[in-house]
């Protein structure tokens, strides 16, 4: 699995703090949070969406490699290829 | 017989438009449920009963503009006594159609999954949530879906609607800086020991269980307060009412622009687990636009907290009638003499807004020292 294999992932996250936004037209380079305008609240439950989808809970130290959609990609490719193949593929919140 | 109103959702709110039913004549109604929804300049909200009984009928129909105060439905079987010859007909503050015959409604929808822009804008366009198939994630509604069904272009419906939110903010906060003298007195709190707790308590938990820093200045706020009626009070009727408890209305700001003011109930009673819980809820509704009205009505002080993002102090306008409101600057690091020594430590900001006809700069002063110590011993919280 790559990177870019889990950016999908990063934007469904996004998508259930932020509903109203077009998760497909976010920068991947650029601060998801700059784009969005989220405050803490948004990215707490950001962090909690990604656990739910991925089963990765990210420790608070770390908070600070979730960025950008490409180093949250980067993150979970890194934390899921740790894991091995015990924990299961990441899933969909559509099953 | 009881009657059922229009609700004043704030200082500034004169009038609001029924948007929905949700139970119809005949219905059971407890306590607390939600029966209607009304728009409002701050955007739609839902309305809850405060009565048991069963909806004898409507007198104000979706899409009607009325004062507040106007007598929405009748419920029998309530403890207010009243008659149907006692009820006002509503009068319509605006809008093109005149009050149609009351019929029965059809039974309450399963509720929709739609983004609160969305829902703001089906409102405007006319559009049915019920019929439409969503586009979004996991097949929400979204801007797009509302204005395919409604056949139309992008307008500035949404400027309107902001430009009624801050006419409605305007009006609050006028309201406040022309008859409320206030005082500010501003204190910097090491945040150390708040945020070593933090750290140690949210290591051992899941993502959707971890306790934000707003969580403790909210709690800490609520038992400072404990000791200063006067801060956690309304001034009305020119004379000092204090309240029987906490709660604190949370500033939140929204995406599109605007902000509103939800409330936590009794917050000095509650577990930092539970505050949390209740302001994602809070925060959460508020983002989507399921507000209820007694998030709107409860508030007894507020609180306006930057987060992390944003300046280092801020100084707040208090909302009438409310006589205080408290504000938390961002958590920076900064050099702090520790003993005979300069640290690098967390700090943050508190500044107090008060009425001076309420209190005084000393007791102020007073509480922000109660509040200080509060956030240097979080287990006290």
């Amino acid at each position: 699995m790559t990177s870019d294999d889990l950016t999908p992932l990063v934007r469904q996250a996004v998508a259930v703090v932020v509903p109203e936004a077009d998760v497909q037209a976010l920068d991947p380079a650029v601060p998801i949070r700059d784009q969005l305008d989220m405050d803490s609240m948004d990215f707490i439950n950001f962090v909690a969406a990604l656990d739910e989808l991925t089963h990765v809970a990210v420790p608070e130290a770390e908070y600070g490699r979730l960025g950008t959609l490409e180093s949250c990609a980067a993150y979970l490719r890194e934390q899921l290829a740790h894991r091995g193949a015990s924990a299961g593929p990441p899933r969909s919140r559509d099953g | 017989m009881g009657e059922f109103r229009m609700p004043s959702l704030g200082t500034d709110m004169v009038a609001g438009t029924l948007v929905e039913w949700r139970k119809k004549p005949g219905d059971q109604v407890r306590r607390g449920e939600i029966i209607a929804e009304v728009e409002t300049d701050k955007g739609a909200i839902e309305i809850e009963v405060f009565q048991d009984g069963t909806l004898d009928r409507i007198c104000v129909e979706p899409g009607q503009k009325v004062p507040v105060g106007t007598v929405l439905a009748v419920i029998d079987g309530a403890k207010l006594a009243t008659t149907p010859e006692n009820v006002a007909p509503a009068v319509p503050v605006s809008g093109p159609s005149p009050p149609q015959p009351v019929t029965p409604q059809p039974e309450a929808k399963e509720r929709v999954r739609v983004s609160p822009l969305a829902r703001r804008l089906a409102e405007e366009l006319g559009v049915a949530l019920g019929t439409l198939q969503g586009s979004g994630p996991g097949g929400v509604i979204v801007e797009a879906d509302i204005r395919a069904a409604a056949g139309t272009a992008h307008t500035d419906v949404s400027l309107d609607r902001s430009a009624r939110m801050r006419r409605a903010i305007a009006a609050a906060m006028t309201r406040s800086k022309r008859e409320i003298p206030h005082f500010y007195l501003m204190t910097t709190v090491d945040f150390g020991s708040a945020n070593r707790w933090l750290t140690e308590t949210n290591l051992a938990l899941r993502p959707a269980e971890r306790i934000l820093p707003a969580v403790l200045l909210l709690k800490a706020t609520a038992l400072a307060l404990l000791e200063f009626p006067e801060l956690n009070a309304r001034w009305e009727d020119d004379r000092l009412q204090p309240a029987s408890a906490v709660s604190i209305g949370v500033v939140t700001t929204l995406r599109g622009g605007g902000l509103v003011i939800p409330a936590i109930a009794q917050v000095n009673r509650k577990t930092l687990a539970g505050l949390m819980v209740e302001l994602r809820d809070v925060v959460g509704r508020a983002r989507a636009g399921r507000l209820r009205s007694s998030d709107l009505t409860e508030a007894t002080i507020t609180v306006s907290s930057l987060g992390e993002r944003g300046a280092d102090a801020v100084f707040p306008v208090i909302y009438p009638p409310q006589t205080a409101i408290v504000g938390f600057g961002s958590i920076v690091e900064r050099p702090w003499a520790v003993g005979e020594q300069i640290m690098v430590r967390p700090v943050i900001s508190v500044t107090l807004a008060a009425d001076h006809r309420a209190s005084d700069g000393h007791r102020g002063a007073h509480f922000l020292e109660a509040l200080t110590a509060l956030l240097q011993e979080p287990n006290r919280l």
